[in-house]
């Protein structure tokens, strides 16, 4: 399997060009059993996955415009492995979720298909342009899917979400430009392999202004306050699987476009901006969970707690130490699946109820205790239950920002305890008590298509949360890689006094 | 008593002059088939201006590089013989577009034909001689062709087109007089090379003169590449053209008068005469920033792609102003890529032409035409999709790689600034192109119930047309390596 990165981003790809000859009615077959295929696929990708080895794997190199120094180079490692497979199999369950009755069914299902190969791209691209490409190549069919599904507001939603990101990305390619002319007066070749690039050290200042660049582009997508304003839109509006995908995949490629690009190539600026950034993040984790708090539509608090997650995302990835920046990949994974379920559920009383307003429901929890006990599982999750996958990266990000700040950390905890207040009591208000509501007393429990979407969510979230290590190692070798190459390259005494140095042989790939 | 003149038939060098030769042998033989025997079918015309096309192209190829001829006033470098391949191969994917299925006024003409035959050897003598005189007569050659191709159209809005063309292409005419004599006084010269040769002599004084010249120069392309503030005449102009002859206008004129431009510009800008860059910087700021504003208000994907055009005008602008062999080659790359693009999204305008049916009562191709088209017309929807996306620069398709690398060319050559200001106008575009897939694929039909309008005058041939644009304009990203290549190639043959 020497190709088996290409495959897997392609695959999806073609099949779904394929999939406009088949005809309307046995389309959702087809579509499972090649997102399943993908998911199979990405599972043995794992398999080979060999999580001793130091540096990408599995890369493939080819030259796409040799003038330019463009190539098509990918590979992986343990960061982006989980990505990956937290990739195919959201899409496997997301397109399991949708419904048969829905309209133009055909097209939203393949749309899913090419959005899967862009996010698999995202995750494995080497080369800046590659991965620039897949980036803005993604916007593409989510904007369709929010627009052509979505709520009322669905095409104000969709063109602010491709607005939002299309701008922050223009300004991470000049950055990348810039990046490349560097690189090109440094060595003489054009290149805008990734690593080629780590390879470069820069002097502070062009750092300072690059990394502001890139900034810009991975802010809007994670999205970190103040750029956060396009998400509680496109999630109010986006159908239930594009809430799903959006949350679950397309928010990680900003935190993961951090580990990849900005941090490794620029240690010394991420110094200089990590108490700006850390604050940033804070007034997101604590801002945005009260205004969750605040929310009367189900849907938009998930929308909102998801940012105030992120907000923990970031903040362990500029802990700059292997447990922080760990926990964070960790965080990433669960959130996805935390997250993506808990849209998911609010899509399965949407479809009964057509209300997301959570005064119209009550006591849900007599009349649907299967739904309940699953919505409890991802609120406990959600909240960082211990035991639960949510607690896992959640605490390993605190606890590594807190080596770096202790103030900051217990004011981004305290953050935590609000997730609880507006969890717990949304659950509250939905689940418990009496039926007030005549309407909400002959709710149909979950059907067979919503278990098995729901249920294997549930199953990770608690085996996960229980015995985290086999994704866990993988993922801290990768990183362990990632800070000692930042330590290496830091040129200021600062910087190598905050980023560890950790001993470790690199491989010859980084070399 | 004058001395007798011999030349020598060699020293003339006819081999530069045969391109444009078969273009004209083109024309006239057209008018002499319609003398012979009048009311001919358009197609044996069509067929005739292809051929004579192809074979104008087949002696651009073989041209040898860096040749004069005719007494010197021909030059054949590199970016003659690039652009006149350009501009043939555009001009013969626009003639294809001639085999409507319905009857339009103006293919009733074989003079139409022949007209453009002329056109496409003024093009040529305008990019394929560095002396003021030739690319002046090739330039009203051309342009005096394409006022009255607009007018065949026989519509009141192409009459007003013509004539506001017209009077711009005058002023511009004159501008560019002005400036040409002003070199003229100053060097005693009209051909470029011995121009410059002498202003380096004298070290670029005096400056004003200079200037003034430039300024000229700048506002006579103003009007004929439509620079803001020069560019009032092009939504009325395009509005008023058929959809096929807009999208040609906004390419092929565009690229002769860029090379013209290089000609002139090239030399002023490393003069060491700093106003120069500073005007051409503010011109192309003003240019890209503002037509794209105006494009976002514009109710008519005509009109819409009119300024949208003018704003790929300075984003190309810039990397005149640039200078560097990089961003001059990135002309080109550029614009092969944008030809392919504006030429598809034009041509489908002209594939929903429907006769005798309005949508609007101002105008011709409003949004609300393309309501809901991917409902009814998938492949159709799809496709126009696909040339918005390639305008608006989203990756992998044509343009992409075009920004891409004139973004570049800004950042090595210490533009910082301007790759931002480059960078942002892309977002701004963003909205405007996806003004046209929102309504095609998010809305639901709003005039057009039946969509018979979408592909009602789509023959075979645009179809063939349509098909190549959009499927190279998706391959694009294994031809910008090749394209680069020959273009850098002919480019650094021409020492720009």
């Amino acid at each position: 399997m020497d190709h088996i990165l290409s495959i897997l981003i392609f695959f999806p790809a073609i099949a779904g060009l394929l999939g406009f000859l088949i005809d309307r009615q046995s389309i959702k077959p087809y579509v499972i059993a090649v997102a399943s295929m993908e998911f199979i696929l990405s599972l043995y990708l794992w398999f080979l996955f060999d999580s001793n080895q130091i540096g990408m794997q599995f890369v493939e190199q080819g030259n796409l415009i040799s003038a330019f120094g463009v190539q098509y180079l990918i590979g992986l490692d343990g960061i982006s492995l989980f990505l990956v497979v937290l990739s195919t199999f959201m899409t496997l369950i997301g397109v399991i979720s949708v419904a048969d009755d829905t309209d133009d069914l055909r097209e939203l299902l393949l749309t899913l298909l090419f959005l899967e190969m862009t996010m698999v791209g995202v995750f494995v691209a080497l080369d800046a342009i590659l991965f620039y490409l897949f980036w803005e190549l993604s916007l593409v069919p989510m904007l369709y899917i929010i627009g052509a599904w979505g709520g009322e507001k669905r095409i104000y939603a969709s063109i602010k979400f491709f607005l939002y990101t299309f701008s922050g990305s223009l300004i991470m390619l000049v950055g990348m430009l810039y990046m490349a002319y560097l690189y090109y007066q440094a060595s003489g070749t054009w290149s805008f392999s990734l690593l080629e690039w780590y390879r470069l050290q820069l002097p502070l200042d062009y750092q300072l202004w690059l990394f502001s660049a890139f900034f810009i582009g991975l802010a809007v997508k994670v999205p970190m306050f103040p750029f956060h304003t396009w998400l509680p839109y496109a999630h109010g509006q986006a159908p239930t699987v594009g809430s799903v995908i959006l949350a679950a995949i397309l928010l990680k490629m900003g935190a993961y476009g951090f580990i990849r690009f900005s941090l490794p190539l620029y240690p010394d600026a991420t110094v200089y901006f990590l108490t700006p950034i850390a604050i940033l993040s804070i007034i997101m984790i604590i801002y945005t969970a009260m205004v969750a708090y605040a929310q009367k539509d189900i849907k938009q608090l998930v929308a909102y707690s998801s940012i105030s997650h992120m907000g923990v995302v970031i903040l362990g990835t500029f802990a700059l130490n292997p447990e922080g920046i760990t926990g964070s990949i960790f965080l990433m994974i669960s959130h996805g699946i935390v997250s993506g379920a808990l849209f998911l559920l609010v899509g399965v009383i949407y479809d009964r109820r057509h209300t997301k307003m959570m005064d119209q429901f009550g006591g849900l929890a007599s009349v649907m205790p299967r739904y309940a006990l699953i919505f409890g599982i991802m609120a406990m999750a959600s909240v960082g239950l211990p035991l639960t996958i949510g607690f896992v990266g959640e605490f390993l990000s605190l606890a590594g920002f807190y080596k770096y700040s202790h103030i900051m950390t217990i004011l981004a905890t305290s953050a935590v305890v609000v997730g609880a207040i507006y969890m717990l009591s949304a659950y509250k208000k939905a689940f418990f008590g009496k039926i007030t509501n005549p309407e909400n007393s002959k709710l149909q429990d979950l059907n067979v298509r919503e278990y098995f979407s729901l249920v294997p969510l549930a199953i990770l979230v608690v085996v996960l949360g229980v015995y985290p290590k086999p994704i866990l190692e993988p993922i801290d070798n990768s990183v362990k890689t990632v800070i000692s190459l930042m330590h290496q390259k830091a040129v200021t005494e600062e910087a190598k006094k905050i980023i560890p140095n950790i001993k470790m042989n690199l491989g010859e790939e980084e070399k | 008593m004058l001395e007798p003149v011999s030349v020598s038939f060699e020293s003339l060098n006819f081999a530069t002059l045969l391109p444009m030769l078969i273009a004209i042998t083109g024309g006239l033989l057209i008018l002499f088939i319609d003398l012979l025997k009048s009311n001919l079918d358009k197609s044996i015309y069509i067929v005739i201006s292809i051929m004579f096309s192809l074979m104008d192209l087949g002696a651009v190829i073989t041209l040898d590089l860096n040749t004069r001829g005719f007494f010197d006033v021909m030059f054949i470098d590199g970016i003659a013989v690039l652009s006149q391949i350009i501009i043939l191969g555009a001009s013969i994917l626009f003639i294809s577009f001639a085999f409507a299925s319905n009857r339009f006024h103006e293919y009733q003409y074989p003079e139409f034909f022949a007209l453009f035959l002329f056109m496409i050897s003024g093009f040529q003598f305008m990019v394929a001689s560095d002396n003021l005189i030739t690319i002046f007569v090739g330039l009203e050659t051309a342009s005096l062709a394409l006022y009255t191709m607009i007018v065949l159209h026989n519509k009141d809005k192409s009459f007003e087109a013509a004539i506001k063309y017209f009077t711009m292409g005058a002023l511009a005419a004159s501008f560019y007089a002005f400036g040409s004599m002003i070199l003229y006084g100053l060097t005693g010269s009209v051909e470029l090379y011995k121009i410059f040769e002498v202003l380096e002599a004298r070290n670029f004084e005096p400056a004003i003169l200079i200037i003034t010249s430039a300024v000229f120069f700048i506002a006579s392309f103003g009007f004929k590449l439509a620079i803001v503030p020069f560019h009032t005449w092009v939504p009325d102009v395009y509005e008023g053209s058929s959809a096929a002859l807009a999208g040609y206008i906004s390419v092929v004129p565009k690229i002769a008068s860029f090379v013209v431009a290089i000609r002139i510009f090239e030399q002023l800008i490393h003069s060491g005469i700093d106003w120069v860059e500073y005007i051409l910087y503010a011109v192309v700021v003003i240019t890209m920033t503002m037509a794209n504003i105006w494009a976002l208000i514009q109710s008519d994907v005509k009109r819409m792609l009119a300024y949208s055009s003018i704003s790929h005008t300075g984003f190309v602008m810039s990397a005149i102003m640039i200078g560097t062999t990089q961003s001059n080659s990135g002309i080109f790359l550029y614009w092969i890529l944008f030809a392919f693009a504006n030429l598809g999204a034009f041509a489908m305008l002209w594939a929903s032409r429907k006769r005798g049916v309005r949508y609007h009562e101002r105008y011709d191709h409003p949004f609300e035409k393309f309501a809901g088209m991917v409902k009814l017309m998938p492949l159709g929807a799809v496709m126009m999709g696909l040339f918005m996306l390639t305008l608006a620069g989203v990756p992998p398709f044509a343009i992409f790689w075009g920004k891409l690398y004139l973004i570049s060319s800004a950042i090595n050559a210490n533009y910082t600034i301007l790759a931002i200001i480059m960078a942002l106008n892309s977002a701004i575009a963003v909205y405007y192109y996806l003004k046209l897939v929102v309504y095609m694929f998010l809305k639901d039909a709003i005039v057009n119930r039946d969509g018979s309008a979408y592909m009602t005058n789509a023959s075979i041939s645009l179809r063939i047309v349509l098909g190549i644009s959009a499927f190279f304009t998706v391959v694009s990203m294994f031809a910008i390596n090749p394209l680069l290549d020959i273009s850098s190639y002919f480019v650094a043959m021409s020492g720009f």
